[in-house]
Formats: structure tokens, C-alpha cells, sequence
């Protein structure tokens, strides 16, 4: 049963050949057996999980299921706030955290019947690529265990790739969700900025944070994106146009699509094998009718430095609530001063100790100009560039990343480590829609990622050329073997 | 509000205890930091309510506790009432204006930033007009922004003493309007004078109840001397604290005389910020010297920028009130009433709604045109209502017992000489309790004057021959012994004869005898 | 370049305790970094003006509605210290 799309997962459900207990119970089962070695979770909340199912399975037997995800078995990117269950956003500092409230995403997923199995691993607040850099423990790459599953987002990579949940939420900040999607050999996507509500989302840097499906397969990437996408009237930045029927758009093929292919995504120092698939893959497009056209976007060797200004900037803004006050971590000191900051020494990590330093001085007396204002001017031209690609381009596709997944410890530097969101952060500088879809193996055996990107709340055209690759091509039926 | 900041353990001995009245030699420059509670239901960011009073962190919800993952939404109420002072206050409204993080640490702020507005401002550029020396003057308002307060600490013992303190979140996350005066009041009085106008338009646009105990009016202010003829201004000291007319006024005072001491004797002034002792009367210095300001502002993320439809601005405008100092200045041009009485009708729109709806509903309930029931309605206001209601308190003049019709109805009582002025008072106290109109009170208790001439010489034939010695007095030139028997008479009706008809009869009598 | 100093005035600034090992390692790590965002200058941004949100939505605004708050328990749920309804924090006055 791992290791099936949750669209045939609900089939047998309404078949009667499988129901949402059993289902939850073997995702469970193998948890207990399995996460050990993997690490996916930080939390797995199996009593609820059963409680959950065993509503689905009473809907199913009435026939008044909630829809095509009722009882299907996800995981939660553990910064989307759960009611009453921890959410530690990998940090000591939330670790006994226990939001009162749920996030849009995570009402609107219990609303659609969704089985909640657990909370998954995270780089701490976010920041980090790889999931190595957790406060509890690393996450391991399904595909080799001695590898990262990419991150941020990587528990819930890991726990897709691995058959430990049939769907997972992410974040995607600079890449966390397409990066460790294409790490781990599974479907990501990051939607348009302000399709997805973002209340209940620890921020770490709001004016780029979008959450995002993990998926086994495009069509249940459409399922689990139509399930969160839509206006919330909680959240200021989110974008009141009409949600369309992605499954309806979904088969509608590629042919007459221009797709740019922009130069400056095939970079020196690009490892040879993904340039290779990257290319192979759009070929595969061109045969299924789609038109390739080069296109330009000179700024996207900025957008590093600008998303390394704008993130910490906004991030060190974002984490000055935890100061040992309201909630979280709280570490004695003589006075308040010396306790905030003794507390905040305790229950943050390095990277994000630098991270808020950096922010907090980037955005100092007579540094704003220099740094934030001048981060945020490029931010408009990498926007500006995506605008006029887009006027004679259906859809960019491009590497989802310049490397496949690394060894543990094998980026000790920052800086190498920031590198790996080259192709992402553009994305996010820009706000506009884009996937990762399996596109091969390197020769060790290691997925490759091919990103298409789309027109702000084109989702449904970044889906449809996905699914039309992924129906092209045999890379969905490989499966890391971990038993 | 800027934050408390904290506070040096020196105790103050500079300027403490100094006397010398204000000097003459130095020109004072004052301008003034406003920061009002806007009078919405719910909170800035959040549904929770603004009530005040209610126990501690029991009006708060995951978005005014700054709780990981939340997001503000901008009350619309907010807005409006920010534009409707800023016309007010003849402000441009800027059609663009946005909102922006202000990054201090303090525990009563539980997102250690305040969303507040930094560049782009709600409205620039207004001004306030106040009755100075010397005439009326403009004095300038730079600007005019929305931003949300925080919650409220308490110390055990006091800040400096304790060994803890707590925090209480409900008031985080209210409404606040900061409204920042141009340095142009020149004396601690031009300061009282602006803070008690600013007050009362805040009150007529219904925008903030004014309140200053319950903190929903707070001023700080910034308060420079320069030797009289210097272009260039003197170094400025902040001084916070200032929540009443009183202090506003004692605490520049004994800055400005801090000041002018600290020059005199050749020192430099400080720029710093000081807090006002009100109990102890000097202000001290508030920050230790490391500490410096670097607020980190950036655009908020979290909200998306405010582009102003001019035709709601307009709406806005076109509903505005007549202000305090128009309508002061047409109660004395139209009803003819003195300055003094103008201005304590107009201490809150609905006060002066009250005295508008009772002059014309005397003028239409009593017969004939008199001239001076517009100043007799406002002593009836002046002495009795606002004796038992506060004039600056909207709604309870709103839900005065005694309605402006019923108060007519009481004076025209007196003018028609159905009872007199004092037992009107007894009236007005019996319409207060109960709500009745003064008509039916007086014919329930048979309060009607005696003014019927036979019956009232009965009365007075009575008195005479119950007090010989009060005539016998009377005639050996004791005209104050008249008095006596006019108390007498008035005794024997309850109060209720005619005075001038007891002594035109009295007067008639003893002439005879 | 950030010297010790700047790297002890943004730590104060962000209540960030850090030892005399850290600060300096911060110090190093930050100016290593800082050097490379400083290729942003060779960007030109004459006349650009800067983006601060990626969505082009403006005058988002709630009525004035009161909602229901959360319960006094929860809320005082998470304090790492409180008294009866309050939070408690330590003296605010530096030793
Ligand atoms: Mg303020
Ligand atoms: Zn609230």
C-alpha cells in the first residue's frame, strides 16, 4: 500500500478494498519501524491519526466523504501551527510550544477529512537547506541514508520519498519545498505568493513564506494544493481571485505551451548529470508539442545576495518574540535583559544566531539603504525580468537545483549552503508559482529535479506541463528502497 | 506609546527641588506627542474587544499575544477614525500610506516590534488652532499616524524596586493614534492650552473618549530653550509621563526651569529622555547611557499597503462635525452667551448637542421671545447638570435623566412664575431620580407657587399678629426685620409664594399699620 | 568591514548573549558573508523602486467587529513563569 498516490488510496476507500483505519494504522506501523533510521519526524500524534481515520472511514461507509482527500494519510512541516499538539519549528525554543489554534492550512485540511499522522522535521525556523541543522536531530535522504533529504522542508520530503505519509506540507521560503522535493525524488510545489494563506505559519521571512504540497505524483499535488489554496480574510497578503479546478486542467497536454528555457540557469559548476537530465526532460516536452524558447534573466545571479539580505532581515524581525516571556524556552538570568538574551543564546542555533544578527544589522542605523532598500530595488528587477519573460513565455523550466543530494556534513560553510537555492530563491524574489517534478537519476542513484515555473497563480498550467511530463516518462515508478 | 525605556538607578538630584520662577531671558519651544485610543470596538490587528477593566490577559487571542504564525488585519474603523481627525486637524491625507515594524525589546510589547507607520504616515501636514496670548494662533501638526499600544506592566513595589514584575496583554494590540505637534507652543501654558483643545476635537469626532486617567489620552513632549534672538534651536529633552492638563503644565514648567538653570550656568543640555515624578515634582533622567535608539524599521510584510479612495475621504469630510471652536464662537455670536459659558458647553458635542436642543425647546414651549433664556439655560447646564454629569462624557450626557425638552419644560415653570427659581432646584433633583418631567413632579407634589393675592394676604395677616415685635422693629427703621417676616410667610407656603408677590403685599401692609 | 564593537552593539541590540568565542567567530563569519552580498552594488538601481511585497493587493481591511477572545487559560497556557492571571518576568532594572 506505500507508496500509492492518495488519489488511488481514496479509490479503494470507496471501493471498499481499503479504509482510512487500516490505512493509517500500516503509515503508523511503518513509522515505528522505519523513522528511526530516517528521521522524518519531530512528532507523531497517533492517537488523533486513528481518531481521525476512524471519522473517515464512518464518512466513507455512510458515502458522504469529505472529498478526495478523506483519509488521507499527511504529514505537517512542523511549523504550521497544530491546536494542541506541540510545534516546535525545530528549535529549542518552541520546543513545549502548544499553539492554541490551528493554521488556515491545517483547518482546512482537517475540514477536507485529512488524516494528520505527525509533524515533521525541519531546518531550525527554516533556515537551511539540507534538515541537518534541526535543534532534535537530522533528517536522512530515503534514497541514501547517508545523504540530506534537502531542506528546509526535508522531514516531509523524507517522509513522502519513504512511504511514511502519503502527503506532506512544506514551506518554501528560497526553495525549502521545490530543493528537497528534487532531493528526494518527489513532486514539490511552491504556489504564488499569496495563494496560500499563511496564518498559523511560524514566519521566517513573510514577504517570501508560501506553504506548499509534497506529493507522490502531480495529480496529488493538484489535490492537496486545491485543498489549501484560497482567500483567508486572517491574512492580509493573500490574493482573493477564484481558485480553478486544477484536476480539470490537469490532462490538457503541453502542446502550443512556450516554455523558456532562461541561460542563466545553466551555470559553470552545474553538476553535469543534472544539466543533462534537465535537457533530456525538455526534449521529452518538446516531443509532447511544447515550443522551447530561450529567454534572458540576467538579474537571477543578484537574487542570492538580495533573498540573503531580505530573509534575515525580515527573519531577525520575525524571532524577536522569542525572548522567554509569553511562551517557549526560558533560561534564568539576574535581570530581564539578561535573561531574554540568555534565553535566546540557549534556544536558537548557530545558523540562525547568524542569520539574526545579520538581519538585525542589515536593517541597523545607516545600513537600511545599503543592504535592505537596495536588496529590495533588485527584488523588483528579478520581478521585472520574470514579467517580461512571461509576456512571451507560457512557462520557464529549468534545474530545480544545481547539485543532487549532498552528504551529511559535507557543506560545513554557510555560504556554499546558500548556494544551493540558486535556481529557487527567484522564484520566491518574484512570488510566482513553480514545481518540482522527478526528471532522472544521477549515476549513484540519486534523484534529479526538473522546475517549471509559471505566471503569478498560473498553477494550473505549471500542474498541467507536469503532468504531462510525468505521464511521458517511467521515473515515478523507482522507489528508494528502505527496508 | 514609545517605550518606557529603563531607567538609571542615580537618584535625581539635578533640577530637583528647584523654585526660581520661569525666566524671562530664554524663548521656550515645546512640541507635543499625542497618543490616543481610538474608540473601536474591537482591537487594531484582532477581533478581541477594547472594553477596559476586564481581569488580566482575559481579552487577548493568539494575534495580540504576538503567538508564533499570526498575522494582523487592519481595522477599517481604525482608518476612518484616523482620517477624520486628520481632517480635523486640516491634515492632508496621503492617498499611499503603509504600515512598518518598530523593533524595541520591552516584555509588555509581545512581538518585541510595534507595527506602527514610519515614511509613509497617514496624514502630514495640519494644524490646530488655539486661543493663545495675544490672540488665537495656528499651531502645526507634522503628522498624524495609526499604530497599536501595548500591554501593561505591573511592578512589584516599584520599577526600580522589584524583584519581578507582570504583564498583562489585554491593552496590546488597542488602537493608538500618534499625533506629533510641531515645535511652535512657546510657553508650559501654550502646551496645557493645545493638549485641552487637541482633547476636545478628539472628543467631538466621537474618535477617543478622552479619557486621561484610564490612559486613552497620553502626551509626551519635547521641550528646548534658546537664549531669546537664537535662530537655531537648543538641544531638546524628551520628558515622558505627562497624563493630565496639570502635569503637562508643572512638568515643562520645572523643565524649563532645569534648563534656563543648567544655562545660565554655562552647562550643555543633554539630549536625553526624562520622566515627570508627578507626586515628587521634577522630572529625571530615564535611559542608562549605553542604550541607544535604533528602531529597525522596516515596510510590515504582513500588510499590504493602504491606497485611500478619495471618495471615502471625502464621505468622511462631508460628515464632519462642526468643531469645539466654531461652535464656541457661534453660542456666543448667536445665543449671546459669555466666552466662559461658551467653552464649558462645548467641552463634547453631545453637551453642546444638549444645550442647542434645550434653548430651542424653551424657545418653543414658553410663549414670547426673551432675550435672555439662552444665558438661563446655560447657568441651569453650568450649576446643576454638570454638577451631577460630566460634561466631556458623551454618553452620559447622551443618557442625561433629565432630557433637554424636560429641562425647557422646568424653566418655563419659572418664567411663567408657576414655581420659583428654588424650588425648581428641589425639581431639578426629583426630575434627576426619576426621569418624570418637571410639570408632572410639580403637580404630583403640589409644588405650584402661591400666587393667588387673597390667599397670600391671609397668610401675611397671620404672620403680622404672630410677630408684633418684628413690626414694632420695622418701624423704629430695622428694615431688615421685613426679612424676617418674609422668611415667615415663605415658611407658612412651603416655599411656594411668589417672593416678589410677598413682598409687594407685605410692603403694602406694614405701610398701613 | 564589522568590527567587535558593531558585532557587540547588534547582539545588544537583539538580546543575543554570546561569548567572547562567539562574538568573535560572529564577527568573522559576518564579514565573510557581507562581502559577498556586496556584489549588490554592482547592481544598478537607479530609479528602481523597491519591492516589498511579490502580490500587488492593496486596502486590506476588516470591519470593526469584536470577536471572540481566547480563553485566559489559554493564553497563559505557554508562560514560562506567570502569577495567577500575569506573566511574570524578572526585575526589569539591570543588575
Ligand atoms: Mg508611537
Ligand atoms: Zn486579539
Amino acid at each position: 500500500m506505500m507508496h500509492r498516490p492518495i488519489h488511488e488510496l481514496t479509490d479503494a476507500y470507496r471501493r471498499g478494498d481499503l479504509t482510512p483505519t487500516a490505512a493509517a494504522e500500516s503509515y503508523l506501523a511503518r513509522i515505528a519501524a522505519l523513522d528511526q533510521r530516517v528521521g522524518a519526524y519531530l512528532t507523531v500524534v497517533r492517537d488523533d491519526a486513528l481518531a481521525a481515520a476512524v471519522e473517515s472511514e464512518r464518512r466513507w461507509r455512510a458515502g458522504t466523504p469529505l472529498g478526495p482527500l478523506d483519509g488521507a494519510p499527511l504529514a505537517l512541516k512542523d511549523v504550521l501551527c497544530t491546536r494542541g499538539v506541540r510545534t516546535t519549528c525545530g528549535s529549542k525554543i518552541l520546543e513545549k510550544f502548544v499553539p492554541p489554534y490551528d493554521a488556515t492550512v491545517v483547518e482546512r485540511l482537517r475540514a477536507a477529512g485529512a488524516v494528520v499522522l505527525g509533524k515533521t522535521n525541519l531546518d531550525e525556523f527554516a533556515m537551511g537547506s539540507s534538515t541537518e541543522h534541526s535543534a532534535f536531530h537530522p533528517t536522512r535522504n530515503p534514497w541514501d541514508l547517508t545523504r540530506v533529504p534537502g531542506g528546509s522542508s526535508g522531514g516531509s520530503s523524507a517522509a513522502v520519498a519513504g512511504g511514511l505519509a502519503a502527503g506532506a506540507f512544506g514551506t518554501d521560503t528560497g526553495g525549502s519545498i521545490r530543493q528537497p522535493a528534487a532531493f528526494c525524488g518527489v513532486v514539490g510545489m511552491k504556489p504564488t505568493y499569496g495563494r496560500v494563506s499563511r496564518y498559523g505559519v511560524i514566519a521566517l521571512a513573510s514577504s517570501l513564506d508560501q506553504v506548499g504540497p509534497f506529493a507522490q505524483d502531480v495529480e496529488d499535488t493538484a489535490l492537496l494544493l486545491a485543498a489549501i489554496a484560497g482567500h483567508d480574510r486572517r491574512d492580509s497578503t493573500s490574493i482573493a481571485a477564484p481558485v480553478p479546478d486544477y484536476m480539470a486542467e490537469l490532462s490538457k497536454g503541453v502542446e502550443g505551451l512556450t516554455l523558456g528555457l532562461p541561460d542563466e540557469y545553466f551555470i559553470d559548476g552545474m553538476d553535469p548529470e543534472i544539466e543533462r537530465a534537465v535537457r533530456e526532460a525538455i526534449e521529452v516536452l518538446r516531443g509532447l508539442g511544447a515550443r522551447i524558447e530561450r529567454v534572458s534573466l540576467p538579474t537571477t545571479r543578484h537574487a542570492l545576495a538580495a533573498y540573503y539580505i531580505i530573509l534575515p532581515a525580515e527573519a531577525s524581525s520575525n524571532l524577536a518574540r522569542y525572548d522567554g516571556v509569553k511562551y517557549g524556552l526560558r533560561v534564568a538570568g539576574r535581570d530581564l535583559i539578561d535573561m531574554e538574551s540568555r534565553t535566546r543564546a540557549a534556544g536558537f542555533g548557530a545558523e540562525v544566531k547568524r542569520r539574526i544578527m545579520l538581519g538585525t544589522y542589515a536593517l541597523s542605523a545607516g545600513y537600511y539603504d545599503a543592504y535592505y532598500g537596495k536588496a529590495q530595488s533588485v527584488r523588483t528587477l528579478v520581478r521585472r525580468e520574470f514579467a517580461a519573460a512571461f509576456a512571451k513565455v507560457d512557462l520557464i523550466v529549468a534545474p530545480t537545483t544545481p547539485n543532487v543530494a549532498f552528504r551529511h556534513g559535507e557543506k560545513e560553510d554557510p555560504l556554499s549552503m546558500y548556494l544551493n537555492d540558486v535556481f529557487t530563491i527567484p522564484g520566491n524574489l518574484s512570488g510566482i508559482p513553480g514545481v518540482s517534478v522527478p526528471c532522472g537519476f544521477s549515476g549513484a542513484g540519486l534523484p534529479i529535479g526538473l522546475q517549471i515555473l509559471g505566471r503569478p497563480l498560473d498553477e494550473a498550467r505549471v500542474l498541467r506541463a507536469a503532468y504531462a511530463y510525468e505521464k511521458a516518462t517511467a521515473w515515478r515508478t523507482r522507489q528508494p528502497e528502505l527496508v | 506609546m514609545t517605550e518606557p525605556g529603563r531607567i538609571s538607578r542615580r537618584p535625581p538630584s539635578d533640577g530637583a527641588g528647584l523654585t526660581d520662577p520661569a525666566p524671562t531671558n530664554y524663548e521656550v519651544v515645546i512640541g507635543l506627542e499625542v497618543h490616543a485610543q481610538l474608540s473601536t470596538k474591537s482591537k487594531m490587528f484582532c477581533g478581541c474587544t477594547t472594553k477596559f477593566g476586564a481581569p488580566p490577559n482575559a481579552q487577548t487571542c493568539p494575534v495580540c499575544q504576538g503567538m508564533p504564525g499570526v498575522l494582523p488585519v487592519i481595522n477599517r474603523r481604525a482608518v476612518e477614525f484616523g482620517i477624520r481627525t486628520a481632517l480635523a486637524f486640516n491634515c492632508r491625507v496621503n492617498p499611499s500610506c503603509r504600515f512598518a515594524r518598530k523593533h524595541y525589546y520591552y516584555p509588555d510589547m509581545p512581538k518585541n516590534y510595534q507595527i506602527s507607520q514610519y515614511e509613509e504616515p497617514l496624514a502630514e501636514d495640519g494644524f490646530l488652532e488655539i486661543e493663545a496670548e495675544g490672540g488665537s494662533r495656528n499651531i502645526g501638526i507634522q503628522r498624524l499616524h495609526l499604530e497599536e499600544d501595548v500591554g501593561k506592566l505591573l511592578h512589584e513595589g516599584t520599577l526600580e524596586t522589584a524583584q519581578s514584575s507582570l504583564v498583562d496583554f489585554n491593552r496590546s494590540g488597542v488602537p493608538l493614534m500618534e499625533t506629533v505637534s510641531r515645535p511652535e507652543l512657546h510657553s508650559p501654558e501654550e502646551a496645557a492650552t493645545y493638549l485641552k483643545a487637541f482633547r476636545a476635537v478628539l472628543i467631538f469626532l466621537e474618535v477617543c473618549d478622552g479619557n486621561m486617567e484610564e490612559g486613552s489620552l497620553r502626551c509626551d513632549a519635547n521641550i528646548s530653550l534658546r537664549p531669546r534672538g537664537q535662530t537655531e534651536l537648543g538641544t531638546k529633552v524628551e520628558i515622558k509621563n505627562l497624563n493630565s492638563f496639570r502635569n503637562v503644565q508643572r512638568a515643562l514648567e520645572f523643565e524649563v526651569r532645569r534648563q534656563a538653570q543648567a544655562l545660565d550656568a554655562g552647562e550643555r543640555i543633554v539630549q536625553e529622555t526624562r520622566l515627570w515624578e508627578a507626586d515628587r515634582g521634577y522630572t529625571r533622567s530615564m535611559r542608562s547611557k549605553e542604550f541607544a535608539h535604533d528602531y529597525r524599521y522596516f515596510p510590515e510584510p504582513d500588510l499590504v499597503p493602504l491606497r485611500l479612495d478619495r471618495a471615502w475621504v471625502d464621505e468622511i469630510r462631508a460628515a464632519l462635525p462642526e468643531l469645539p471652536r466654531a461652535r464656541r464662537q457661534r453660542f456666543v455670536s448667536q445665543y449671546g452667551v459669555p466666552a466662559y459659558d461658551a467653552e464649558v458647553l462645548t467641552q463634547s458635542r453631545a453637551l453642546a448637542d444638549y444645550y442647542e436642543a434645550a434653548v430651542q425647546a424653551l424657545g418653543s414651549a414658553a410663549a414670547g421671545n426673551r432675550a435672555d433664556r439662552p444665558k438661563t439655560v446655560s447657568n441651569w447646564i453650568m450649576s446643576e447638570l454638570l454638577a451631577a454629569l460630566p460634561g466631556d462624557d458623551e454618553l452620559a450626557i447622551q443618557h442625561s435623566p433629565i432630557t433637554p425638552r424636560h429641562l425647557a419644560g422646568l424653566l418655563r415653570l419659572i418664567e411663567d412664575g408657576t414655581i420659583s427659581g428654588k424650588i425648581a432646584k428641589d425639581v431639578f433633583q426629583k426630575m434627576l431620580a426619576s426621569g418624570d418631567d418637571a410639570a408632572a413632579i410639580v403637580a404630583r407634589e403640589g409644588l405650584t407657587q402661591v400666587a393667588d393675592e387673597a390667599a397670600l394676604s391671609q397668610i401675611i395677616v397671620t404672620v403680622m399678629a404672630a410677630n408684633p415685635r418684628a413690626i414694632d422693629d420695622y418701624k423704629r427703621g430695622k428694615k431688615e426685620a421685613k426679612g424676617a417676616l418674609v422668611g415667615q410667610v415663605m415658611k407658612a407656603t412651603g416655599g411656594k409664594a411668589n417672593p416678589a408677590l410677598v413682598n409687594r403685599l407685605l410692603e403694602d401692609k406694614l405701610s398701613k399699620t | 568591514m564589522i568590527d567587535r564593537k558593531d558585532v557587540e552593539h547588534v547582539a545588544r541590540l537583539t538580546r543575543l548573549h554570546l561569548t567572547e568565542a562567539e562574538l568573535e567567530r560572529m564577527r568573522e563569519q559576518l564579514n565573510s558573508i557581507l562581502a559577498h552580498l556586496d556584489t549588490l552594488r554592482l547592481v544598478d538601481t537607479t530609479g528602481v523602486e523597491p519591492t516589498s511585497h511579490a502580490v500587488d493587493v492593496v486596502n486590506v481591511m476588516r470591519e470593526d467587529v469584536e470577536e471572540p477572545c481566547f480563553s485566559q487559560d489559554a493564553m497563559l497556557a505557554n508562560a514560562p513563569d506567570r502569577s495567577g492571571e500575569l506573566f511574570r518576568v524578572p526585575r526589569i532594572i539591570e543588575e
